[in-house]
């Protein structure tokens, strides 16, 4: 049997029972939803449709329409790219690594985390997609198929190839492990629906939950089965963020071409995915009323998280102006000066200031147990990540080998376009998430209710 | 399943440990339990039932090392031989750059095979209706099933030892 510390804070409050977990969970997949849901939703909707528009256009007539030059070629499709499966990294993250660590604070917030790593990565393999202009023959230039020049296959060498199957891996083994948590609490919905009588909200159910009985054989191999998909995704998710951060740390362009790149990569992929966690967790336990659930101690355990990520992606920034320095490769000194004091350096000490002088507020016991501060410290977090993309990508760039060639990036309302088509694609994504499915995990909430819960006095 | 008018005797039980506890009990009195239904993961409850430990971990090394055959030959044969192409002067073959896919084609067909042999062994698929002892089982009661088919014992005493052992209620259940 497993033993817990008293010293454990309890991670479920107002003496919940088993039944209430059911009860409190399964009833916003069974009422109607409130006006506040149908205004965020309406709101998703509309930047969503906006953006299909830019998106379209793109398609259309072609990447001409972003703002790229011959200098800089890459900048706000692969900023968002990358920045939108660093937040891709939290839900895995929190399933599999604190799975194995056997973290039970993990439980009452996995399951949206999980969701929202599935959006993310949606969102962001939308920006390589777009950005081949013909994404219909995309199909041969990323995947070993046969094809009209015979058999002149995809280039395993290259990290962008790599990419693709590291992304299309990520998606669907984070898919599968998303969907076998929901299978029981499909269950739960279904039983409850069939004892309310609602035939139609049964069969749904019914056909999701795969015919889960809950039988101690079945759960057994469940349990075995989220163990070695926890172990699977563990090196999955630190080799995703790995294999993205060699996008650049493989080519030559100085500013990119750093050893540093893997570990630091997938520090800020955990510090943006967690942010982004709490930005959303904070306002879905508003909503929802799961304030007994995911209670001011989970937060306070995801404001360390951030600031051991966010400490470490400032190390990775000072380590790499020390070596730019101490390397004394003129170019590499050059980009890294540049950055810091040429014509972007107002993204750079936008970055700065947002990753790694504010998650440091967080060392204040009352800032990271307050509500209000960690909402606007994760939104912060995640613009001083997006400043970090940019500034990597577009900095490192824009001063080419020839001054002749120099150049600036200026986005067109495509660029900021696409990038609005994702927030409404994730949002959207997100409330019929928060509508359908049960956003808590029931049944492993349920199997701590035990150990953990606050008893009634 | 096929077999009609099957006589359950089914238990409820309240609390995760009385389960537990129960199971042992019941089991010492010669009682042959069909299923325990739970609604959450018992930790514990698989060795009491005397349930064997699952073999899908095999299955999902099987699987990974087929992925891991698979992408390197692919690689190395596409490169390799098929159509050697020179890409910045580098060997045709080289280890190193086909890490990666590898490495993603071994987690990927690890966790779809052994998912998807879990679902066959399990018995699970869209539409399929479980037959279920009591609808409480999913919500917060631990439901036992006893075939009383499979037993000597009368209905009456498996009741008995059944409330004996912690379970709230006993109800029967015919199929």
């Amino acid at each position: 049997m497993q033993a817990t510390s008293s010293i454990r804070e309890t991670l479920i409050t107002g003496g919940k029972t088993v039944r209430d977990v059911s009860e409190d969970i399964s009833r916003q997949v069974e009422g109607k939803p409130t006006r506040l849901w149908w205004m965020a939703f309406s709101i998703s909707l509309v930047l969503f449709m906006f953006g299909l528009y830019c998106l379209v256009t793109l398609l259309w007539e072609g990447v001409g329409v972003w703002g790229l030059n011959k200098t800089v070629g890459w900048a706000w499709d692969i900023t968002n790219f990358v920045w939108w499966v660093g937040i891709g990294h939290a839900g895995t993250l929190i399933s599999a690594i604190l799975l194995l660590f056997r973290q039970k604070w993990r439980m009452s917030i996995n399951r949206a985390a999980e969701a929202m790593t599935i959006f993310a990565v949606i969102c962001a393999a939308t920006f390589p997609l777009v950005h081949m202009g013909r994404l219909w023959l995309g199909l041969y230039w990323v995947l070993p198929l046969p094809n009209t020049w015979g058999s002149l296959w995809a280039n395993f060498n290259s990290p962008l190839l790599w990419d693709v199957f590291a992304i299309t891996t990520y998606f669907i083994v984070s898919l599968v492990f998303w969907y076998i948590g929901l299978i029981p609490d499909f269950a739960v919905i279904r039983d409850r629906a069939v004892r309310m009588g609602n035939t139609t909200r049964a069969t749904i159910y019914n056909a999701l939950s795969f015919g889960w009985d809950g039988a101690a054989k079945t759960w057994m191999r469940y349990e075995s089965v989220a163990l070695i998909l926890a172990g699977l995704s563990t090196p999955l998710v630190l080799s995703v963020h790995t294999i993205v951060s060699f996008d650049f740390a493989t080519s030559i362009v100085p500013g990119w071409h750093t050893t540093i790149f893997p570990p630091y990569f997938v520090a800020g992929a955990i510090f943006s995915g967690f942010a982004m966690v709490l930005t959303l967790l904070i306002v879905t336990r508003k909503v929802f009323k799961l304030e007994d659930y995911i209670t001011i101690y989970h937060i306070e355990l995801m404001n360390i998280v951030i600031i051991i990520t966010g400490s470490i992606v400032g190390i990775a920034y000072i380590t790499e102006f020390f070596v730019a320095w101490y390397g004394q490769v003129p170019a590499e000194y050059y980009a890294f000066y540049n950055r810091a004091t040429g014509p972007y350096w107002w993204a750079y000490w936008s970055m700065m200031t947002c990753n790694v002088i504010s998650p440091q507020l967080f060392w204040w016991k009352k800032l990271r147990t307050n509500i209000v501060a960690t909402f606007i410290l994760s939104i912060i977090v995640n613009i001083g990540m997006w400043f970090e993309r940019f500034v990597i990508i577009v900095t490192s760039i824009h001063r080419d080998y020839l001054p002749s060639s120099w150049s600036m990036f200026y986005p067109t309302m495509y660029d900021v376009g696409e990038y609005i088509f994702t927030f409404g694609l994730f949002f959207t994504a997100f409330f019929l998430f928060a509508k359908f499915f049960p956003v808590i995990n029931m049944a492993e909430v349920k199997s701590i209710i035990k150990s953990s819960s606050e008893k009634k006095h | 399943m096929s077999n009609t008018n099957e006589k359950f005797l089914v238990g409820i039980f309240d609390d995760e440990d009385i389960l537990l506890h129960g199971v042992e009990g019941i089991r010492e009195k010669g009682v042959k339990i069909h299923e325990v239904y739970t609604p959450f993961p018992v930790h514990g409850l698989d060795e009491v039932l005397g349930y064997k430990r699952s073999r899908l971990p095999i299955a999902a090394f099987l699987f990974g090392m087929t992925g891991t055959i698979l992408a390197l030959t692919m690689q190395i044969w596409m490169l390799g031989f098929d159509w050697p192409m020179i890409i910045g002067g580098k060997n045709f073959v080289s280890l190193p750059p086909f890490i990666p896919v590898t490495f993603e084609l071994t987690v990927l067909l690890s966790a779809l095979g052994m998912v998807g042999t879990f679902f066959i062994v399990s018995d699970m698929k869209p539409y399929k209706t479980p037959r279920q002892f009591d609808l409480r089982s999913t919500d917060d009661k631990h439901v036992m099933a006893v075939d009383l088919a499979s037993n000597q014992l009368s209905k009456e005493e498996i009741s008995r030892i059944l409330k004996e052992n912690g379970a709230s209620e006993v109800n029967e259940k015919n199929f």
